[in-house]
């Protein structure tokens, strides 16, 4: 088993869900990134997502649009990304998920993509615009080289396709808490529990839910019904607020402190 | 030649579904309504009569004597799409899948729209069916095709203006899809061109396949024989197909699809994304796009509107890698000359997308012989230009 499936391990023994935290990767620069990076791990998050900016997130609401767009004017590009997750992992064992878009994988060669995350110690990966239909083309690749293949689930996910998708789940299920864009509304809880009840009984991987969560009260909530949370946006706007300031890593670590505490 | 897409949309290696996992189940849904309704006989009947009676089909195959005789070589037709009520080949689509949204109950209906063609032809099924529209366009085709921005809100569509990136098509498709993700329990996505995930580009090619049936029955009657050479404008793509759809197996019909080169191939700035692109992944299927060396998307440059996009359509991409299309380039200033050509010697004002297709072929006649025929796809009207026109004086 890899990082990912350590840590809910032995989360699950202490009885705590994890807290998945995603940023985008370049943003304010590629040297803050990674400095963010360990301030999340060292305040408590327990899975980080690196997401790889591109120039039309599809899937984004405003706050990671808005962001990708800084981080593609600092010179990010995915080449970029792998050499930050290289310097992460020298310092940090925190489990690392590449969240991106298929087009720079795809520029970048799938299977050249898959060794390299593999080698600077990337353990998983997850695409939005890559569904099932079309994943064979990547995962043929990362399942090689060891990465774990992270599906969504969305709240119109159902029937064969659900059973479908959870059954060649890896890492973990990636439940998407909102039928919307990233940080665009608030999850309701009802849909959350009933969907969620479905996934478990049909796999005993984790489920991490996330899109739209926004504070450490939703967070809790949440975290009762799954075995992890995902917070993209509260964190990638709080970047931005901070990102002139000597505040920042501050500011995060607060922030990261007071939802994992929720989780505990 | 195999029959594409195959079940999974897929055209050679290019076209596929490559969607957000909340849209997919949408998309499925999609595919077998579709499925369904080409199966059905009263969906065709339908469809069919809206054609004609609604917008005016069948359009004609006019012979263009004078402009043919100036030119002095290859015999010129043009397809007239922009007879067609609303002005475009536009409405072929919006008219089938706006039936298709009725059939599937779904009452709000959205587009993206660069030069406002696709936009009017979506509120104006919207106001046939009585169903709510919004339509998504970049702020700076808002200014540059404000007449088609006041007809789709006289029609009762909202207009949502979008400001990311350079403001233009591929923009509003982003946040179109954006609005899809989030509405896509009630909501029927009209895409304008054949692009998208599958069954989009099948679909909307064969809506817009009309184009062609009827050319080729045209053509028998008014030549007794098949033309040499069809020349169409290619932004996503619809025009294009809609005309080499009926042609795709007669081998001795030349298919010339028509990319814009903007300010010139050499300045980075145009939208020939065919012609300087790479395979690679947007907007739900893959294709060739205009791309950095990292897979970003480059910023597309037409002073066509409807052009305007850095991908294509993944049948061209399949028409291309197989040769069995050829697609060249027209600059701005070549189809703003074709635009005023045609005006004033054909007494026909084309769309400026279609005055690419027109500038193409006015390269071509002079050096073929008199005996071969060249059909335009005089994809629409150039109304909306006017403004444009004006500036680039
Ligand atoms: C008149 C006209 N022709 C052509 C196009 C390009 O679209 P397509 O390549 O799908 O035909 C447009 C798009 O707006 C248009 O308005």
């Amino acid at each position: 088993m890899g990082r990912i499936g350590n840590k809910f391990g032995k989360l699950r023994v202490k009885k705590e869900k994890a807290l998945v935290v995603y940023l985008t990767a370049g943003d304010p620069s590629p040297a803050l990134t990674i400095e963010l990076i360990l301030t999340l791990a060292e305040a408590g998050a327990d899975i980080v997502e690196i997401g790889v900016p591109f120039s039309d997130p599809t899937a984004d609401g405003p706050v990671i649009q808005a962001a990708s767009q800084r981080a593609l004017k600092a010179g990010t590009t995915l080449s970029g990304v792998i050499e930050m997750v290289r310097k992460v992992r020298r310092e940090s064992q925190i489990p690392i998920v590449l969240f991106s878009y298929f087009n720079p994988i795809f520029a970048y060669g799938v299977k050249r993509f898959a060794e390299d995350a593999k080698q600077v110690g990337a353990d998983g990966i997850l695409v939005v615009d890559l569904p099932p239909e079309e994943a064979p083309e990547l995962r043929v690749h990362t399942d090689a080289a060891g990465l774990d293949f992270i599906s969504l689930v969305a709240p119109t996910t159902g029937g064969r396709r659900l059973r479908e998708i959870v059954k060649s789940a890896a890492g973990f299920v990636y439940y998407i808490s909102i039928t919307g864009v990233t940080g665009t509304a608030a999850p309701e809880i009802e849909n959350i529990a009933g969907d969620i009840g479905k996934i478990r009984r049909l796999t005993k991987t984790p489920v991490a839910a996330g899109f739209g969560i926004s504070d450490a009260a939703q967070a809790g909530q949440i975290g009762r019904l799954a075995d992890g949370v995902v917070i993209g946006s509260v964190l990638v706007r709080l970047i931005d607020e901070y990102r002139h300031s000597d505040g920042l890593m501050r500011a995060v670590s607060d922030c990261i402190r007071e939802i994992k505490a929720a989780l505990r | 030649m195999k029959t594409v897409p195959d079940k999974r949309g897929h055209f050679g290696v290019f076209g596929g579904r490559y969607a957000a996992e909340t849209l997919m189940p949408a998309l499925l849904d999609l595919e077998q309504a579709y499925g369904k309704a080409q199966k059905d006989s009263s969906f065709k009947k339908d469809f069919d009569l809206y054609q004609s009676r609604y917008a005016g089909r069948p359009t004609s195959l006019y012979f263009a004597e004078r402009m043919t005789r100036q030119l002095g070589g290859a015999k010129i037709y043009l397809k007239r799409e922009d007879l067609n009520h609303t002005g475009s080949h536009k409405i072929n689509n919006t008219l089938g899948q706006a039936l298709l949204a009725r059939k599937m109950g779904k009452k709000k209906v959205i587009a993206e729209t660069g030069a406002g063609q696709h936009g009017v032809a979506t509120a104006t099924v919207a106001a046939l069916f009585g169903m709510e529209c919004k339509i998504f366009m970049g702020e700076e085709d808002i200014r540059r095709q404000a007449p088609n921005v006041f007809r789709m809100k006289i029609l009762g569509a909202e207009v949502v203006p979008v400001q990311s990136g350079t403001a233009t098509l591929k923009d509003a498709m982003n946040e179109a899809m954006r609005y899809w993700v989030s509405s896509v329990r009630d909501t029927f996505y009209i895409i304008g061109t054949t692009a998208g995930p599958h069954p989009y580009p099948l679909m909307v090619r064969n809506f817009q396949s009309v184009i062609g049936r009827e050319t080729k029955r045209q053509m028998a009657r008014q030549e007794g024989r098949l033309p040499d050479v069809l020349v169409a404008c290619v932004g996503g793509g619809s025009n294009a197909l809609g005309m080499f759809h009926a042609f795709r197996r007669d081998m001795g019909v030349a298919l010339v699809g028509v990319e814009a080169a903007g300010r010139g191939m050499h300045t980075g700035q145009h939208c020939a994304s065919i012609n300087a692109g790479k395979a690679g992944v947007l907007h739900g299927n893959k294709t060739y796009l205009l791309q950095d060396a990292h897979g970003q998307i480059r910023d597309a440059y037409s002073i066509a509107a409807g052009l305007d996009y850095p991908g294509v359509g993944p049948e061209h991409a399949y028409f291309a890698a197989t040769g069995r299309a050829s697609y060249v380039t027209v600059t701005d200033d070549e189809a703003v000359e074709a635009f005023g050509y045609l005006s004033r010697h054909e007494g026909i004002i084309p769309a400026l997308e279609s005055a690419h297709a027109v500038a193409q072929a006015m390269k071509i006649a002079p050096k073929m012989k008199k005996d071969q025929i060249i059909v335009i796809c005089l994809s629409g009207r150039g109304d909306k230009d006017a403004q444009t026109i004006i500036e680039s004086m």
